[in-house]
């Protein structure tokens, strides 16, 4: 009951005309940047966060909310119609969604991902509003050891369980860590790993290092390949609507991706590829007709599209309620609450619940705007997919460099984003994942920091994470974690030698 | 599945990689043992720093293992002169801003050097529309966010 007067309540703050206005812009600049491609929505919500640097904090949360949902929604249009997924999440999207657009039919594929996405986010969305509040209730018992154990499990899910590379991943994650270190340290004052330098005093911005990463790295990339496979779009022909059969071999798959999606992006169980994959291989076995999968089976775009925003609602419950980020989105967003002083967390439903649920009801507005939104606007995303390619890149380029100046204009943060955007240049050629980085440098010190209090409560005895049952629990999980893709790769060797 | 691949000898990118983890491991150590301020009581600041690099050191002798086995993933042959562009289009913005040239200027350069690593070949226009891009973008952020970025001669002009 609680729970329906709290959201009721944030109705109220999101239905503010200008807080719907702010809504509004949220989900059309979200889905117009989000539909570029090789921007996914991690990238999408780091540009445009120094757009709001100004703003009130609720108004530009809930903006901040737009952004996401509609980065999310313009990269399964990019996705469906290029055949160029913008993130990991939206390949399994790309997988028949592009061959129903060549086969004519990417009017019913756009629609089917978009009211797939509507109803996931709407049920995920309701997931989250009833299992936050709850999970605030657990996480206000816990102390710092069991945060800095939760904090391990995300560190090593992150990095180390999906991926082609636990060693890839990991050394990523290292590295992000590392720059966490730069910087005044919180606890004593120290200044460490500055060499000198006054401005990496305050250390290295979250957003810097996505930025580079993300959008000079991909630019650098695309670049250095540019002679090969060109991309085309694929027009849209015919109907965009979907028709009776259409419904019907969609539903379930809708159904069936939120359930894959919004449980596994609520655990600390890193990003949105696991349940799409998950989503597009249960539809395959299930399907009617088996022999269209590979030829644009709508089963493969309804279920992957619903998992994927599923999932991403899913993400936001351990952000707010434990302030845990476990997608490199949710890292950026979490810098984004940071840069208003808000912790999201168990206080922050406490202490500023207009916000926390202001910003719940927001997600559902925001549904329901992008999906009136989005199919009738569909021909003007088509043409933003359009623009050269040269000219695509020097604009992202710019916008990249513009939300840095805007933040802090010294050239030794500039200099940074050019060599973080050349490390992302080199990861990706050596397909190393960079999310696990942004990850590490945003979490990396928040685990230091519980860590140390941890101790210093039990005055410097190790022992109090293992004797608490669940940082003992979550730390046996993230050990188990870490060694089992090791493990299975070591009995994979041993069956290869076998025959 | 990388090992269809199999290099003769060792894989040089890996190893690369590997050298580079222990170097950053060093500085990080070496940063942490020059540090003066040690917590009275629990963890101090140097702590984290050591555990950083153990787990770096780790990685990059894992790294050589790599080397040795099959390496990193072979790229596709990577076009530098478009990289040069690029970095140079970035090097002439921090330029730019560091020797107060601007925001307009230093966007238009950027502008027309990634467009020319990207493969168009009319640097005039598309140093034009950067510099209306980048117009555009000041006068933008200054009346609407009330957010002056960079401002060199020529920007002094609007405010």
């Amino acid at each position: 009951m609680d729970t329906l007067l709290s959201l009721l309540h944030g109705f109220t703050v999101a239905f503010e005309p200008a807080k719907l206005m702010f809504c509004l812009i949220g989900v059309f600049l979200g889905t117009a940047v989000g539909v570029l491609p090789g921007i996914g929505p991690a990238l999408t919500v780091a540009l445009l966060l120094p757009v709001t640097f100004k703003l009130d904090p609720g108004g530009s949360l809930i903006m901040f909310a737009g952004i996401y949902y509609g980065g999310m929604y313009g990269g399964s249009t990019t996705a469906i119609l290029l055949n160029a997924p913008g993130e990991s999440a939206s390949l399994a999207t790309a997988l028949e969604g592009s061959k129903m657009a060549k086969a004519g039919r990417g009017g019913p594929a756009l629609a089917t991902s978009a009211i797939g996405s509507f109803v996931a986010g709407l049920i995920a969305t309701i997931g989250l509003a009833f299992l936050a509040p709850w999970l605030v209730e657990v996480a206000v018992k816990f102390g710092p050891w069991d945060y800095f154990a939760l904090m391990i499990v995300a560190f090593v899910t992150v990095s180390a369980t999906f991926g082609d590379s636990p060693l890839r991943g990991l050394t990523s994650l290292f590295l992000g860590i590392a720059l966490g270190l730069i910087g005044i340290d919180k606890l004593t004052g120290q200044a460490r790993l500055t060499f000198g330098v006054p401005e990496l005093l305050n250390g290295v911005e979250v957003t810097t290092l996505a930025v580079g990463l993300f959008a000079v790295g991909e630019a650098f990339y695309v670049a250095s390949k540019r002679f090969r496979d060109p991309e085309e779009i694929i027009p849209i022909k015919g109907s965009l609507w979907m028709t009776k059969e259409d419904w019907k071999r969609s539903w379930a798959p809708w159904l069936r991706g939120t359930a894959f999606g919004f449980p596994i992006g609520a655990l600390p169980a890193g990003g949105a590829e696991v349940p799409t994959f998950l989503s597009y291989s249960t539809e395959k076995k299930l399907c009617k007709y088996p022999g269209e999968f590979g030829k644009g089976a709508i089963e493969g775009v309804a279920g992957p599209e619903a998992a994927n925003n599923a999932s991403a609602a899913g993400t936001l419950v351990p952000l707010l309620t434990l302030g845990l980020p476990t997608s490199a989105t949710a890292a950026i967003m979490l810098a984004g609450f940071q840069q208003y002083g808000l912790n999201p967390g168990p206080l922050l439903f406490a202490e500023k619940p207009d916000l926390v649920w202001g910003l719940i009801a927001s997600l559902f507005i925001a549904n329901v705007m992008l999906v009136i939104l989005n199919l009738p606007l569909v021909g003007l995303w088509v043409r933003l997919l359009a623009i050269p390619q040269p000219w695509l890149y020097a604009g992202i380029l710019v916008f990249a460099t513009m939300g840095t100046l805007a933040v802090n204009g010294s050239p030794v943060e500039l200099t940074m984003l050019f060599a973080f955007g050349f490390i992302g240049y080199l990861m990706r050629r050596y397909d190393y994942p960079v999310a696990p980085m942004v990850v590490g440098l945003i979490l990396g010190p928040m685990a230091e920091a519980q860590l140390r209090r941890a101790l210093q409560i039990s005055l410097g005895d190790p022992m109090i994470l293992l004797e608490n049952p669940i940082s003992a629990t979550l730390l046996g999980i993230a050990f188990l974690a870490l060694v089992a893709p090791f493990a299975m790769k070591g009995l994979n060797r041993f069956k290869a030698s076998e025959d | 599945m990388t090992n269809d691949t199999r290099a003769q000898g060792a894989d040089k990118p890996a190893l690369i990689v590997g050298v580079l983890l222990l170097v950053v491991a060093f500085l990080v150590g070496y940063d942490a043992a020059q540090q003066t301020i040690v917590a009275t009581y629990g963890l101090g600041p140097t702590a984290m720093p050591y555990v950083v690099a153990c787990g770096l050191v780790i990685l990059g002798l894992s790294h050589f293992v790599v080397a040795f086995r099959g390496g990193l993933p072979k790229p596709e042959a990577a076009d530098g002169k478009a990289l040069l562009w690029i970095a140079a289009g970035l090097v002439c913005l921090i330029g730019c801003i560091a020797l107060d040239g601007g925001f307009v200027i230093a966007i238009a350069l950027l502008f027309a050097c990634t467009a020319r690593g990207m493969g168009r070949r009319a640097f005039a226009i598309d140093l034009a529309i950067g510099f209306a891009l980048g117009l555009a973008i000041f006068l933008a952020f200054a009346k609407l966010l009330t957010l002056i970025l960079p401002s060199g001669p020529l920007e002094r002009l609007f405010l």
